[in-house]
């Protein structure tokens, strides 16, 4: 079953004059991960970006359709506050509020009106979805900068999940993270897929063949291919996707 | 080479000295001339029959201008710079603003005064008080206030922003939530420094606040009011006397003192945030 389906998606920069991604469709499974790939500005970014309609905050131009559960995001179907409630997401560097942990987990929920005892459990319970309950529990007050950047990556997932969306919208999340802290975050992703559905953007293919249930290959703002990871890394249809996962370029 | 090198580094060595030397030989001659008046009478004291008395009214009226400034020219600032840095998109009209706002602060405070005095004293009929001389005052700090403002929500970083509004949250709450607490040391910074000019200034309080020798304390924010720098320039222009003239110092060493502690929290505040900001 399909949580969103992306109806020719086209999306336009600089008042129109970059055609940034073109008539692109896709769908999202539900409770899978779907990794986007392909080589810096190819459009896989602006495709994420796209689902929770985060473009808006640059002057970007979208048409096209995007349905989250059949209603779709661009046209009337629903308030943006709402859609980003549940359509959460996590960016490549890690961007921890200059807040102590627990007000960064908190900061959502208290502005969605959760308060006292119930926040205290919505915390606790948002870092130890996020594995990190373990590390901080009892330095709850501390400045959240004051942690290393693989923490301050996951402390940026705990606060995602802490307003509890249906769908986590990753952006090269292990980018600027050192391989340790990197395979922490994708045991994690394995983790919460059973309760969300993941989209991730990745420049690293092995990482796209180690999490990924779904992978869609773009290319300059195209999307060349799309398919189950296995049959994308070891029977792809498309010569260019071929070329793309075995090294030739990219 | 090497002894020319030498003459230019100590020629700028001692431009650097002479600077410091002329602020230690003002601040040091006013230290002099004025600690001999200072006492709790003449601090305490209302000012009587010219040169006599103390400096009370004068102390507690920079006091209340100051703070009349700030009640106008705060929020107005800030209020501009958030418009200016969140909302406004780089276009003609964006542009324009902030140029005459950068005008704004290069007008000489004697013009800012006679526009008080004509503005508020007369076409609005508020008369010489408390009133049109912190709003004066106000309109001379307020483009330090919008440009300190706005430089130090630029500093925030954007991802701050983006972290914010896509956990849905709304654009306003996330400039009050995030924003401007990240902003906040860099805005007080600016006020301060604003304060400081505000304390200060004389031509423009001169005009529309009070003749700067009121012996009583305004009761209202229509009355007049008194002022340091107003009676510091009574005493040196119109007092011939020792009494007026140790009293001069005095003042100028009181008003020196308020400046001097406005100026350190200004500095210590900056360089808390630069620490915070700095740590990633």
């Amino acid at each position: 079953m399909s949580k969103i389906e992306v109806c020719g998606l086209n999306v336009y920069y600089e008042n129109g004059t970059v055609h940034a991604l073109k008539e692109v469709n896709l769908e999202i499974e539900t409770n899978k991960i779907t990794a986007l790939i392909g080589p810096s500005g190819c459009g896989k970014t602006t495709f994420l970006r796209a689902l929770n309609r985060m473009n808006e905050v640059n002057d970007v131009m979208t048409k096209g359709k995007v349905f989250l559960d059949g209603k779709d995001i661009y046209n009337g179907g629903e308030d943006v506050i709402q859609l980003r409630k549940k359509v959460g997401m996590v960016f490549q560097q890690p961007n921890p509020f200059p807040m102590s942990i627990y007000d960064n987990v908190a900061y959502g929920p208290r502005i969605h009106g959760t308060r006292n005892k119930k926040l205290d459990s919505v915390v606790e319970e948002s870092l130890k979805k996020a594995a990190l309950w373990d590390e901080v529990h009892d330095r709850l007050e501390k400045n959240a900068l004051k942690f290393s950047g693989g923490q301050q990556q996951r402390l940026c997932i705990a606060r995602a999940l802490a307003v509890n969306p249906e769908v986590i919208l990753f952006d090269e999340p292990c980018s600027a993270l050192d391989p340790i802290s990197t395979a922490r975050v994708e045991d994690l992703l394995r983790a919460l897929k059973k309760d969300y559905t993941i989209v991730i953007v990745t420049h690293n293919m092995q990482q796209a063949a180690r999490v990924s249930d779904f992978t869609a290959f773009f290319l300059l703002g195209e999307m060349i291919e799309c398919g189950r990871t296995t049959q994308i890394f070891e029977k792809p249809k498309d010569k260019r996707t071929e070329d793309y996962v075995t090294g030739r370029f990219g | 080479m090497k002894v020319k090198d030498e003459i230019v580094k100590g020629g700028l060595c001692a431009a650097a000295l002479l600077s410091v030397a002329v602020l230690l030989i003002v601040v040091g001659y006013v230290f002099v001339n004025g600690i001999g008046v200072i006492s709790l009478n003449f601090l305490l004291e209302s000012p009587y029959r010219f040169e006599y008395g103390g400096i009370f009214p004068q102390i507690i009226g920079s006091i209340c201008l100051v703070a009349v400034c700030l009640i106008f020219a705060v929020p107005m600032g800030v209020a501009s710079a958030i418009y200016l840095a969140e909302y406004a998109s780089d276009n003609v009209i964006t542009r324009t603003v902030r140029f005459f706002v950068e005008c704004l602060a290069g007008i000489p405070s004697i013009v800012i005064g006679l526009f008080g005095l004509i503005f508020l004293v007369y076409y609005l009929d508020l008369g010489i008080c408390m009133l049109s001389g912190g709003l004066a005052l106000g309109f001379m700090i307020l483009p330090w206030t919008v440009r300190a403002s706005e430089e130090a929500i630029k500093t925030v970083p954007h991802a701050y922003r983006e972290a914010s509004l896509a956990l849905g949250v709304s654009k306003w709450r996330t400039i009050r939530s995030v924003v401007l607490k990240s902003a906040y040391p860099g805005i007080i910074t600016g006020i301060l420094l604003g304060m400081g000019k505000a304390i200060g200034e004389t031509a423009v309080v001169l005009l529309t606040a009070g003749s700067g020798l009121e012996s009583f304390l305004p009761k209202s924010i229509f009355d007049p009011v008194a002022s340091l720098p107003v009676y510091i320039y009574m005493m040196a222009t119109q007092g011939h006397t020792s009494a007026a003239y140790s009293r001069t110092f005095g003042a100028s060493l009181v008003l020196i003192t308020m400046f001097l502690v406005i100026s350190i929290f200004a500095l210590l505040l900056r360089n808390r945030y630069i620490r915070r900001m700095g740590r990633r």
